[in-house]
């Protein structure tokens, strides 16, 4: 993996980010209902609207408004939030931790979770585990993120309410982090009581985006392990003595692991968009719950900067996704 | 083509079994409902589901206005069967032709359809389905052109991969050596050998338009409460949740059932059709 190959697929990704700027831009600017007219109290006058047009540079042409945001953005400048009345820019730093911290859970736990099902079913072969594991996954694989995010405030939040289904922290506790990773923090400032309150307000909304993840992982993951218990490297390992469960677990998972990560890297970016939802599913304070918010106010600069940050993740997903794929097969090499 | 095993699969039985249900409230609804779905009865509001003990007369219980659940749920079908067919179908010819062109042509045809399925498929699709939501205005058109803007990729890219790998087939070979013009290739020679994947296709996207059509719904973005719709009763149902566990439970199980069903049938064709899996 040379840093060249990094900068590479990153200048690619200019011209995927200006497309996704274009199309957004233009996308935002044919929305009936007027953001300004939405501003002003019921005695406005039509100057009043149109001063304020002015002022946010909403008056020009379509394509002239897009050069003036373009460089701007290219100095760091994504303008500032109409309903918010701040900057773009710090408002979407500040909530993207949470999205990050979300994210990171969600797709942890559904490694873990498609890792011991698919040791599981494979070490089971044959056997009712196996099928278990199978009419799991397939009906997990087929419930989308909304419908189990819906299912878990359902069931575990209003009919056996057992964890909390709104918010990212409880907001009558001690808790007052510094930075916006406040799971990260309360675990390295030891703060347990803050930490285990963080953790029960995640489990929910992760959970709902990782279970189609995980289902997704074990499918593949199952069918690739299978392959790599029938190659000659598994049976020299058994021949020498280790054990079924040893060999699977050492020897057969790590060859399994680079099709899974070649097969599900697009699962990752779906992961991604998901959070729209389940944020706003879950009152959950990131940047998708605030894109559902941009939307529906029609906040021109806050959608743009918002659609953008999305792209950057997306590619930034795929990215590290190739390099794992690279780091773990070191036969590919690419240049 | 569909073997005995394919009929007598409990998945495949499973789906056939929900879509004819589906389809047989969707054609019937004005029939099979009791009540008129919009008629408001405001004495008669969270009425219980009948088995929990609720009035007899309304079967699923009523919601906040006293309206029957069980009439909304069968209208809420007609309108999700409606809503995915109608967009599957759409979104499934444009993937289609563009996938044909892109894998049959290649060169830089090729290129610009790939591209633009890359781009495409680099925006957060539910970020752009509310965008576009918002740009159309509220309504079940709307519903059924974004979930054909956002999808028509899924179609592209499985369409041409499938038809490069056609191509490689003597059959196409022999078919432009007699001379058949390269319409003639793709409609009669290459898109029935595509047919079967397609159908597993489309399927599969019915379910995920019943998803969006409630995602949508539940946003504020879908119809208003005057047609009734599964995400529109969730959405309703949400603010009575902690009184009236049945108004978000009862749509929820009908969105369920149907996606599974719809996967299962899928699942079903997919194994069914392909020649490697079926031997």
């Amino acid at each position: 993996m040379s840093i060249n190959y990094i900068l590479k697929r990153l200048l690619w990704a200019l011209p995927t980010l200006f497309g996704v700027a274009v199309v957004v831009f233009v996308l935002v600017r044919v929305v009936p209902g007027d953001p300004i007219a939405m501003m002003l109290p019921p005695g406005a006058t039509q100057e009043d609207v149109g001063r304020l047009r002015a002022s946010y540079g909403l008056d020009a042409p379509i394509a002239k408004q897009f050069l003036v945001w373009s460089g701007d953005v290219l100095q760091g400048d994504f303008g500032a939030s109409i309903s918010l009345r701040d900057q773009v820019l710090p408002l979407i730093l500040g909530r993207l931790p949470a999205t990050l911290e979300l994210v990171a859970v969600a797709v942890a736990a559904a490694c873990v979770l498609a890792t011991l099902l698919a040791v599981l079913g494979v070490y089971f072969r044959g056997r009712w585990p196996e099928v278990a594991v199978d009419g799991v996954t397939g009906f997990t694989l087929a419930i989308p993120d909304f419908l189990w995010g819906l299912i878990f405030i359902l069931v575990l939040g209003v009919l056996v309410p057992v964890l909390p289904i709104s918010g990212r922290v409880d907001p009558t506790g001690a808790f007052d982090p510094a930075t916006g990773f406040y799971i990260i923090e309360a675990l390295l400032t030891l703060q347990f009581a803050a930490l285990a309150d963080l953790l029960k307000h995640i489990v929910l909304p992760a959970a709902a985006l990782a279970l189609p993840l995980a289902a997704a992982l074990t499918r593949v993951l199952k069918g690739s392990l299978a392959d790599a218990m029938n190659q000659d490297y598994v049976t020299l390992a058994r021949v020498k003595g280790y054990s079924r469960l040893r060999t699977l677990w050492q020897v057969a998972l790590r060859n399994a692991l680079i099709p899974t990560v070649t097969l599900t890297g697009v699962q990752f970016s779906f992961l991604i968009g998901g959070t729209v939802l389940i944020e706003h599913l879950f009152s959950y304070p990131g940047i998708g719950n605030l894109a559902i918010a941009a939307v529906i106010q029609r906040d021109l600069p806050l959608i743009q900067g918002l659609v953008l940050t999305f792209a950057v993740l997306f590619i930034l997903t795929n990215l590290i996704v190739d390099m794992t794929y690279s780091a773990l097969n070191p036969k590919v090499k690419q240049g | 083509m569909m073997s005995l095993a394919f009929w007598r699969n409990p998945r495949v039985a499973f789906g056939i079994l929900v879509v004819l249900a589906l389809a047989i409230a969707a054609a019937g609804a004005p029939w099979l409902s009791p009540h008129d779905p919009l008629d408001q009865d405001l004495l008669n509001s969270f009425q219980k589901p009948a088995w929990s003990g609720g009035d007899a007369a309304y079967p699923l219980g009523t919601d906040s206005l006293g309206r029957d659940i069980l009439s909304r749920l069968i209208y809420g079908a007609r309108a999700a069967l409606i809503v995915a067919f109608v967009a599957a179908l759409f979104a499934g010819l444009l993937g289609t032709a563009l996938g044909l062109a892109a894998g049959y042509f290649g060169g830089r045809l090729d290129v610009a359809i790939s591209r633009l399925v890359d781009v495409w498929m680099s925006f957060p699709s539910v970020l752009l389905c509310i965008v576009l939501a918002a740009v159309l205005g509220a309504g079940l058109h709307t519903v059924v052109i974004a979930i054909i803007v956002i999808d028509w990729t899924r179609f592209c890219r499985v369409v041409r991969a499938e038809v490069m790998v056609q191509k490689s087939h003597d059959y196409v070979a022999s078919a432009i050596t007699i001379g058949l013009s390269s319409w003639r290739v793709l409609g009669s020679e290459i898109l029935p050998n595509v047919a079967p994947l397609l159908l597993t296709l489309f399927t599969l996207e019915m379910g995920i338009a019943i998803v969006v059509e409630a995602i949508l719904s539940f946003v504020g973005l879908s119809v208003s409460s005057g047609v009734p719709t599964w995400g529109g009763i969730i959405q309703e149902g949400r603010l009575y949740v902690n009184q009236a566990w049945w108004l978000m439970a009862l749509p929820m199980t009908c969105i369920v059932v149907a996606v599974l069903g719809l996967n299962a049938l899928g699942d079903g064709l997919r194994a069914a059709l392909d020649p490697v899996k079926s031997k």
